[in-house]
């Protein structure tokens, strides 16, 4: 990908999307225009059912939306692309494959050679700090520890996009607060473009350049709000704290 | 085994070396019988208690002889060769049927499990034909077969294919979608997610298949042999019965249930070794 002019930008336009349910429609996209810009972390909150999901997978290229398009540096969007990585809320590891075997499946199945897939895993297993269980299953894996080798798959890849669907929302609040550190370093260190869904305001906050909020309700705008904060983070720097208090009062919860 | 469970293993050798070698063996001989004792203790019951309740007369041991006189028939028909005859053509009879039932089974329920159309076309009949004891059909198979090997080859065929392939569809269609989705997106073909998720996602319930189906293979081995054979364990266990050699009766019946015995470990011993990283439950 040297050399090339591709850079991870993503343009949103008019978007829609509505699903029926038991017999309605149900409009959870409405006309969203965005930009996100290449190299940003993009956090994405909203209550339930404001869509927020559906806009990653649309983004992924698992859905299509109902109206509207989706561009990459430029080129329309139809189903799913080597340029982006999709890391899920559940790890979704192959129980029958090693760690190493797991990282490595990304670009196996796009027919790079077992040994060279396997020596860019290694290096990805090594960076999530799993180096000393490359060997280990799954099964043997602890939560957290589990998330990483999902991370490590999808950066195996080498995507210019990471899409993140709440990836640490089923940790323990003390590894996620150690797997947000990681993300950041990760995304300072890989130069991405990092899109991501949580529920949680802190980790919104301590990773976004930009926030993105979904309205609930009918006729609601989308809202963005740029964190300008210095990284690394402080969660109890007073202007941290102030961010929250913000992103709570956008909820009605302050 | 969890990697918390590797470590409680070390600590506890690590312990254990600080009492010295003939503790630590001891240790080791002991609870290796208590070991042996809490898994077999109750079969070893059962056979010590059949083995003096026949010496002793409270059963009688014209129809439950001692187990030292099964046991003395077994070795005289094994190192005779009058038995090994009779193994011989029952593998024959029970292996023909059931490399059958894996060459049909297991291709039509990966294709079956892999597109829905055709399951739900075939499900019906399929449920209809299972539901039909194969030794009702034997009958029928017999007139159209005749009375010889293709007819019993064919009956335990029969009801060895339906374990098999009802495990095999089940076990394709309940992979996760997750890992399915999780495929798609790292861009896998349709044939690339069949290879690299759905069929290691199937095995374990294959071989769940695969056991159900060879014991449903020995069962319908001595079932067919019962009736029209002149050779066979099936045969010599009616044939020794009517001649009133009850220790060959029993004789055959071990001989039997060793053969059940072996096919399962052959099963289980494949299983682990294709799936490791499945739970080591059983």
């Amino acid at each position: 990908m040297t050399g090339s002019n591709r850079s991870g930008e993503v343009s949103i336009r008019d978007l829609s999307k509505s699903f029926s349910l038991g017999g309605r429609r149900l409009a959870v996209l409405r006309t969203l225009n965005l930009d996100i810009r290449s190299g940003e972390c993009l956090v994405i909150v909203g209550a339930s059912g404001s869509g927020k999901t559906t806009l990653l997978r649309i983004l992924a290229g698992l859905e299509a939306a109902d109206s509207g398009a989706v561009a990459i540096d430029g080129q329309p969007v139809h189903g799913v692309g080597a340029e982006r990585a999709v890391i899920f809320q559940e790890p979704r590891l192959l129980p029958w494959l090693s760690v190493l075997g797991n990282v490595a499946f990304g670009l196996e199945v796009r027919g790079v050679p077992k040994s060279q897939a396997e020596e860019r895993a290694r290096f990805y297993v090594a960076l999530v700090g799993l180096a000393e269980f490359a060997d280990a299953f799954p099964s043997q894996l602890s939560g957290g520890m589990a998330q990483r080798v999902g991370i490590a798959r999808a950066l195996t890849i080498q995507p210019e996009i990471l899409l993140l669907d709440e990836p640490l929302g089923a940790l323990d609040a003390m590894t996620k607060i150690g797997m947000q550190e990681e993300l950041a370093r990760i995304w300072s260190e890989e130069n991405v473009t990092m899109v991501m869904v949580t529920h949680d305001l802190e980790e919104a906050i301590y990773l976004a350049d930009r926030v993105l909020i979904l309205p609930k309700e009918k006729g609601g705008a989308a809202r963005l709000i740029d964190i300008d904060l210095p990284r690394p983070r402080e969660r109890s720097e007073t202007r941290f704290v102030r961010y929250r208090e913000e992103l709570l009062r956008e909820f009605g919860l302050h | 085994m969890t990697l918390q469970h590797i470590d409680r293993q070390i600590a506890v050798r690590r312990s254990g070396g600080e009492t010295g070698f003939g503790a630590d063996f001891l240790h080791l001989g002991g609870r290796t019988a208590v070991r042996f004792l809490s898994r077999y203790g109750v079969l070893v019951g059962f056979l010590a208690l059949w083995q003096v309740a026949s010496s002793v007369g409270w059963v009688n041991a014209a129809v439950l002889p001692p187990i030292d006189m099964i046991i003395a028939a077994l070795w005289k028909g094994l190192a005779g060769g009058s038995l090994l005859g009779d193994i011989a053509i029952s593998l024959q009879r029970a292996g023909i049927a059931f490399a059958a039932a894996v060459a049909v089974a297991i291709p039509l329920g990966l294709f079956m499990g892999q597109v829905r159309p055709v399951e739900t076309a075939l499900d019906p009949i399929l449920q209809v034909f299972r539901q039909t004891s194969a030794l009702a059909l034997y009958p029928v198979f017999i007139l159209l077969l005749g009375l010889g090997e293709t007819s019993k080859i064919f009956v335990i065929f029969w009801a060895t294919l339906f374990p098999l392939l009802l495990n095999t569809t089940s076990g394709v269609k309940e992979v996760d979608p997750k890992l399915l989705e999780m495929a798609r997106v790292y861009g896998a073909s349709r044939l690339t997610v069949f290879r690299r998720v759905v069929l290691p996602g199937a095995v374990p319930s294959i071989f769940v298949g695969l056991r159900l189906s060879a014991t449903t293979a020995l069962l319908l081995l001595i079932a067919s042999e019962m009736i029209g054979a002149n050779k066979g364990i099936g045969f010599q266990v009616m044939n020794a019965q009517y001649n009133f050699q009850i220790p060959l009766m029993f004789a055959a019946i071990v001989n039997l249930a060793g053969l059940g015995l072996i096919a399962n470990q052959v099963l289980v011993t494949l299983q682990r070794r294709l799936c490791r990283w499945s739970n080591p439950a059983n």
